[in-house]
């Protein structure tokens, strides 16, 4: 192992939105990859000034909630028409009507569940450590402060010049995130 | 806990040229941290919390107690008798099943109608609802019978090569208050993890550091998990809708799919749900006044927040009033005989009592928030809904026990009443729910930080010209393509 940590990526502090915007902005136009701005809540115009694409949960959701409308239907009617035929009052074995509560059920089900399971998997959460939690002031993320992160992995990030470029950015501090042993 | 902060600020003014605040006081996000973070950090527990949690755990006792002892003997030791099949255990499932739908009415209906004062009470609002559906979901299991034998009412494969009738509005319940109760837990915990994350960033001890962090999964504000959790949220909401609506519908048609007069309506979907958002409504009031007095929150949950649950108390308890009315209407306009029976008797028979009460409670108490005074009263407002919360019960019961006490002959005609046990049962649901409750109150943030934030002028930028997206108007510098390209 090294004697000196290698450095993990940058962290500049903001304590107001609006100035982080334009500095987000100021970081997508300089073409880096792999950075990120943490919130204490989100930040209305942050998808635009970062150039985010509209993520593909909404797909996802909608493929689970037909498959679960598809699992409903075929379920009643194999278990109540073919395999275990109910004859109720004369009533046809299989007829949508009476079917249908159980189909909206487990259509919301299968997409509330799809929903919650891939946020977690696309925001690979859960992630207990990240190099930023070393930092003491990366600590008020989560109240009252506003980050953007640069890391070091990214093809354009140069020690000295991205130090120089987040200074610029206008923050209250840029500060060093050493890589950890224990994650990545 | 802070109690000194005692005074109300007004910020119910309807005036139209300017938005009232909904965080009032000298607040940013720092303070709002501050005041809702120090209850569950708090190293000292008020004395009045151990009072009251030794109190509902006991009575969590009884209701284990009372189900023993049901499960040992069996049915009998409930009032139920012929005609009267369905008595109490019924009536208390509706109750509380009925409270839950308030939460998921605050945190996805009115998200998506876009009402930012939604966000200092829906986390409270979605616990009450978990707890209550908790709850609910004791009674049908043990009113079964063999109540070991509960997991039969899920489709499984079995030895038996048997399986459920999904022709059964009771099977369709199955469905509901189980889809149900997942859902709201989900929501209520993919909203809850970037709190959980602040609570663990500002944790001063081991163990809570642990703890929250483990529950916040390492939820770190990263904006591209933020973009996904806002979608995310939103779908929820969506799927909430029409289920938090389907829910109480199908509880209905437990009745209304029946062929007893005073149940075979085709009213009640539309009829329970009004009266289930009634109900939880009136808890959410009975318990978020003392809650918000006692740990210092009245400048996140303002009187502006109060007055615009009595004014959906209102609305829903004047719905509720005009289907009572609808009733009686259609059981002499429809010429049947049996249905304008059931309908006389309920007002005037042996069980009037009980449906006075419940329309004093639902119809002719919530009239008082007609009145502005009253409205922005929060002690009276605690009193007024309480006799909501018992109005509801009533309806329950007048709605279960009237239709079944008289049966179509004469000769099968009974009367109903509790025994000790059943009443210690429904006593005893109070204790957990609210054993429950003191624990969430205690260990977990009360308040949608993160949320309320979101709608405080610090996030909002209202500066500039109205540009941008969702909330923010002011400008964001347009994307343009790097000057040396993407490819490196």
């Amino acid at each position: 192992m090294e004697n000196r940590k290698k450095l993990h990526g940058l962290l500049v502090e903001f304590d107001d939105s609006l100035q982080l915007l334009g500095a987000a902005a100021k970081v997508r136009d300089k073409g880096f990859k792999h950075w990120d701005v943490h919130t204490p809540c989100p930040v209305h115009g942050l998808d635009e000034a970062m150039g985010i694409k509209p993520t593909i949960l909404p797909w996802i959701v909608l493929g689970a909630g037909l498959t679960g409308l598809g699992v409903a239907v075929l379920m009643q009617w194999w278990m109540n028409a073919v395999d275990y035929p109910y004859l109720i009052s004369g009533k046809p074995l299989f007829s949508l009507p009476a079917n249908i509560p159980v189909m909206f059920e487990l259509t919301i089900l299968f997409s509330a569940v799809t929903c919650v399971v891939s946020l977690f998997a696309l925001n690979d959460l859960p992630k207990w450590f990240v190099p930023q939690f070393k930092s003491q002031r990366f600590r008020r993320v989560t109240t009252d402060r506003f980050f953007i992160y640069i890391d070091a992995a990214d093809p354009k990030f140069h020690a000295q010049k991205t130090m120089e470029f987040a200074k610029t950015l206008g923050g209250l501090a840029v500060e060093e995130v050493e890589d950890s042993p224990c994650g990545n | 806990m802070n109690l000194v902060n005692t005074l109300e600020i007004d910020n119910t003014r309807n005036d139209p040229t300017q938005r009232e605040a909904l965080i009032v006081g000298d607040n940013n996000f720092t303070t709002v941290t501050e005041k809702v973070c120090c209850i569950p950090e708090a190293t000292t527990t008020p004395k009045a919390w151990y009072i009251a949690f030794a109190a509902s755990v006991s009575l969590t006792g009884v209701l284990f107690a009372m189900i023993a002892y049901l499960i040992f003997t069996g049915i009998g030791v409930w009032g139920l008798n012929n005609p009267v099949s369905w008595g109490w255990a019924i009536v208390n499932f509706v109750f509380w099943v009925g409270i839950g739908h308030a939460g998921t009415l605050i945190s996805a209906i009115l998200f998506l109608f876009r009402q930012k004062w939604r966000t200092s009470i829906n986390r409270f609002a979605e616990a009450m609802t978990i707890f209550a559906v908790m709850c609910a979901g004791i009674f049908p299991a043990i009113h079964i019978g063999r109540a070991w034998l509960a997991y039969w009412l899920f489709p499984y494969p079995n030895q038996m090569a048997m399986w459920p009738n999904f022709r059964s509005p009771l099977l369709w319940d199955v469905f509901a208050v189980s889809t149900y109760a997942t859902v709201s837990l989900m929501f209520w915990y993919v909203g809850m993890i970037p709190d959980l994350a602040t609570l663990r960033d500002r944790a001063k001890s081991k163990l809570a550091f642990y703890l929250y962090g483990i529950f916040s999964l390492g939820w770190r504000g990263s904006h591209r998990h933020w973009h996904r959790h806002e979608y995310a949220y939103l779908i929820l909401a969506g799927l909430a809708t029409p289920l938090v609506v389907s829910v109480h519908s199908v509880v209905s048609f437990d009745f209304a799919v029946s062929q007893l007069p005073g149940w075979h309506t085709t009213i009640f979907p539309p009829y329970f749900v009004a009266g289930a958002i009634f109900s939880g409504f009136g808890m959410v009031l009975t318990l978020i006044i003392p809650c918000r007095q006692w740990f210092g929150l009245k400048e996140i949950i303002t009187l502006k927040h109060l007055e615009n649950m009595c004014k959906v108390v209102l609305v829903t308890g004047s719905i509720v009033g005009y289907a009572y009315s609808m009733e009686f209407f259609i059981a002499w306009y429809s010429g049947n005989p049996y249905e304008a029976f059931a309908f006389i008797n309920r007002a005037f028979g042996p069980y009037a009592w009980a449906y006075w009460t419940m329309i004093s409670c639902n119809v002719l108490i919530p009239q008082f928030f007609w009145f502005k005074k009253i409205r922005t009263s929060p002690w009276i407002i605690f009193v007024l809904s309480i006799f909501v919360n018992i109005g509801m019960w009533f309806e329950r019961f007048v709605i279960v026990v009237t239709s079944l006490h008289r049966d179509f002959l004469p000769s099968s005609w009974g009367y109903y009443s509790p025994t000790l046990i059943d009443i210690l049962t429904f006593v005893g649901s109070f204790g957990l729910f609210f054993t429950l409750f003191l624990l969430f109150v205690r260990f977990l943030p009360m308040v949608a930080m993160a949320e309320v934030k979101t709608i405080m002028p610090q996030a909002h930028l209202e500066a500039g010209h109205h540009r941008g997206v969702g909330d923010y108007h002011g400008e964001i510098p347009h994307a343009h393509e790097p000057e040396d390209g993407n490819s490196k």
